[in-house]
């Protein structure tokens, strides 16, 4: 009876807010907010650009967000610049920043970039994929032989593509095994890894077997070219222009689109930061290429096809991973498989597509290997161990979370270009014998440090729920 | 007092005070030779929240889980709006409008709290996620339910106290049109003052005109939120009808004895005990 007395007071009182709790990891934060997010509520936990209005805020909150362990691509960023900086003062000659050795630590690069960016795809479900070395190489050598002359001397393109769909394949069926069967992925990857590490011998023919392509017959000239093709300058700062303008134009109308209905919008001046900066980083590479580093007799200028290509497989990671139901799904299944599964979604389904988007993306990472490799692929320029240990390093050193969830493509290309940083490095230093120990030994450090920031910031947020 | 609910039932289809929303006649389960529930009645009426009671191993998860379509019950009618339904399934459930809110939520701790309302159900736009028109229809349904005190609805799930996730995890099961709510332990490892933030969003539900259903060993939580109480025991609802025929001692006794004061549960509002 009592009840219904005190009841009727407060039912309709609505609940403005709660003074006694305190989100995790927050200790400053103002208690009312609104949905709209106020602006002085700086939290550490939200995307700066949602609860911003001014650029000044914007920094404000990023740096807490940072201080919290929420730091995004900002530890990566600043290890390239530290590597940078190391390797030009250790080197002889100082000789690590030379357009020359950009240039080619940018092609080296692209393979990580790639590789790592298949293997952030299955990290962010919550699984590793350890046979991307082994089928990427696969891949690329299927590519190789189909095209040899005499041979079947395919088109270039069909050849891409078949060797392409026979990594899907491979992903597929791995996929299917792991999450139909329930094995962990850590095993049946493994298994992946020695069994086409061993077919790779076979197909290469023997231990010293090789197989090429070149620059002279016409349906290999493209394969060869992928990594070692040039754009010429005029074309390239066409074709910069036009990129920046196209992201601009689209960073522009999204932000615009979101004000127009009122949702909460990066400020303006930040959408002009960040379209500046895309513009000074294109530049800043643009010019490192177009610089003539070539010999006084032959000159050598021009930007490597293989930086639009890894623009291109960014992008579309980007698109697939932000703004698809599968790209979500995955997310969701890396966050928590069992919300996921009450949600509808089929698991079984999306770690199949998964494993087999990153072997086909792995597929295309060896291809480039070989085109790296001046079109020449053989047993010696090809080892898939090292290979998968870097591409899921460069990965995890990127920021991509080996607890899955969370880790974007981008994170795959930033640190690809680290460890394509740290390998190029340490063979210029001369160092002899001790090269070859350094090449594994610096990157696993890395790693190491990678993953502790991980799980350190995981627990700084609290979100360690593994179902 | 009744009559007070029956007001703020609202509009809609609350004001037919005779057929419930949710009917459940002569429901058995049993998982191999355990038998879990005996012809369990039970009514859910739209616009009243109705408190299931019982102590662990009563059946009230196997009740929910019929109800939710996660189980199927081996004999018994269950009637929807009237109509006898067969729930096979969660998306039977979902497409009747009866949604779940488990007790560990089920919320993705690295998605933000638009993204986890729309899990599973994303809105494409030219193929693409809509992310603009998800986002204003989840801040629409966080407002219609006074759920204001997250910072930003992009904010991960994780950066949220327990209340607010609990918050999320109802908005989420009521943003799609749906009638019946069932809320399994809402309050569980919750704060004082997180539990007031749900027991106000289960009021608010009550007043939209749906039909909820809270499954709690909390009886102070309950007695404040509750207009009907059903209690199993042992498998067999043993006391069911408005709160006012109920007082603390006799649920306890139903949900431990399965009869208060050494007699069953009369419905007709006559048991009311002495204090």
């Amino acid at each position: 009876m009592a009840r219904a007395d005190t009841h009727g007071l407060d039912r309709d009182t609505p609940v403005t807010a709660d003074p006694g709790e305190t989100p995790t990891g927050t200790a400053d934060a103002t208690m009312v907010a609104d949905l709209t997010a106020t602006p002085g509520a700086a939290a550490a936990d939200v995307p700066p650009e949602l609860v911003a209005q001014s650029f000044g805020q914007y920094v404000r909150v990023w740096w807490l967000r940072v201080r919290s362990g929420n730091s995004g691509i900002l530890p990566v960023v600043l290890a390239i610049v530290v590597v940078a900086v190391t390797f030009e003062v250790i080197t002889p000659e100082h000789a690590f920043l030379r357009p020359s050795n950009l240039v080619y630590i940018f092609g080296l690069s692209t393979v990580y970039m790639v590789l790592a960016m298949a293997e952030t795809v299955v990290l962010l479900l919550g699984e590793i994929d350890l046979s991307v070395g082994a089928v990427a190489l696969f891949g690329g050598v299927i590519a190789f032989k189909l095209v040899q002359q005499p041979g079947p001397a395919w088109p270039w393109w069909a050849a891409m593509i078949v060797a392409l769909a026979c990594c899907g394949l491979i992903g597929a069926l791995q996929g299917t095994v792991t999450a139909r069967l329930k094995i962990p992925s850590f095993i049946v990857s493994l298994g992946g890894f020695l069994l086409f590490s061993g077919i790779l011998v076979v197909i290469l023919g023997g231990a010293d077997g090789n197989v090429n392509v070149s620059s002279s017959a016409p349906n290999q000239r493209v394969i060869y070219n992928l990594v070692q093709g040039l754009i010429g300058p005029v074309a390239s700062w066409i074709a910069l222009a036009v990129v920046v303008g196209a992201a601009g134009t689209l960073l522009w109308l999204r932000a615009a689109a979101r004000r127009r209905q009122g949702l909460a919008a990066p400020p303006i001046s930040l959408t002009v930061i960040s379209i500046a900066l895309v513009a000074l980083v294109g530049v800043a590479v643009l010019i490192i290429c177009t610089v003539n580093r070539g010999t006084p007799l032959v000159s050598v200028e021009g930007v490597p096809w293989v930086i639009p290509i890894v623009l291109v497989v960014l992008g579309a990671w980007t698109l697939v991973l932000q703004r698809t139901r599968f790209g979500r799904y995955v997310y969701a299944i890396g966050g928590n498989p069992e919300a996921a599964r009450r949600a509808g979604v089929s698991l079984v389904g999306i770690r199949t597509w998964a494993f087999a988007l990153c072997s086909a993306t792995a597929g295309l990472g060896g291809i480039l290997l070989g085109s790296f490799f001046f079109g020449e692929y053989s047993t010696n320029t090809a080892d898939p161990g090292q290979l998968v240990l870097y591409s899921v390093a460069a990965a995890v050193i990127g920021g991509v979370s080996l607890f899955g969830g969370r880790g974007k493509a981008i994170h795959g290309v930033l640190g690809g270009l680290l460890i394509g940083g740290i390998a190029y490095g340490v063979s210029l230093l001369n160092l002899g014998e001790l090269a070859t120990p350094l090449e594994y030994i610096l990157p696993g450090g890395v790693l190491l440090a990678a993953v502790l920031v991980d799980v350190l910031s995981r627990r700084g947020t609290g979100s360690v729920t593994r179902v | 007092m009744t009559e007070t609910n029956e007001i703020l039932g609202g509009p809609g289809p609350g004001g037919d005070g005779f057929e419930p929303l949710l009917r459940l006649r002569g429901i058995d389960k049993h998982f191999g030779p355990v038998q879990a529930l005996y012809g369990v009645n039970l009514d859910l009426p739209a616009g009243q929240v109705t408190g299931l009671c019982g102590d662990n191993g009563a059946g009230k998860s196997v009740l929910t889980r019929c109800i939710a379509g996660v189980h199927q019950p081996d004999h018994g009618q269950i009637n929807f709006e009237g109509r006898p339904v067969h729930i096979r399934s969660t998306r039977d459930a979902s497409a009747l409008g009866i949604e779940t809110v488990y007790q560990d939520l089920a919320l993705a701790d690295n998605l933000d709290i638009v993204q986890n309302m729309f899990l599973g159900r994303e809105r494409l736009r030219r193929g693409l996620l809509d992310e603009d028109s998800m986002e204003q229809e989840a801040a629409e349904t966080l407002s219609t339910l006074r759920v204001t005190t997250v910072r930003s609805i992009r904010q991960p799930v994780a950066s949220l106290s327990g209340g607010q996730r609990q918050a999320v995890a109802v908005a989420k099961a009521v943003m799609w049109n749906s009638k019946v709510v069932l809320l399994d332990e809402p309050t569980a490892a919750l704060g004082v003052v997180q539990t007031r933030i749900v027991l106000d969003l289960v009021e608010r539900l009550r007043d939209r005109g749906l039909a909820v259903m809270v499954i709690s060993h909390n009886l102070n939580d309950v007695f404040e939120v509750a207009d009907r109480i059903a209690v199993l025991h042992l498998g067999r609802m043993v006391a069911e009808g408005p709160v006012a025929d109920f007082d603390r001692q006799s649920v306890v006794e139903y949900m431990t004895t399965g009869s208060s004061s050494g007699r069953p549960f009369q419905p007709a509002g006559s048991a009311n005990g002495e204090g």
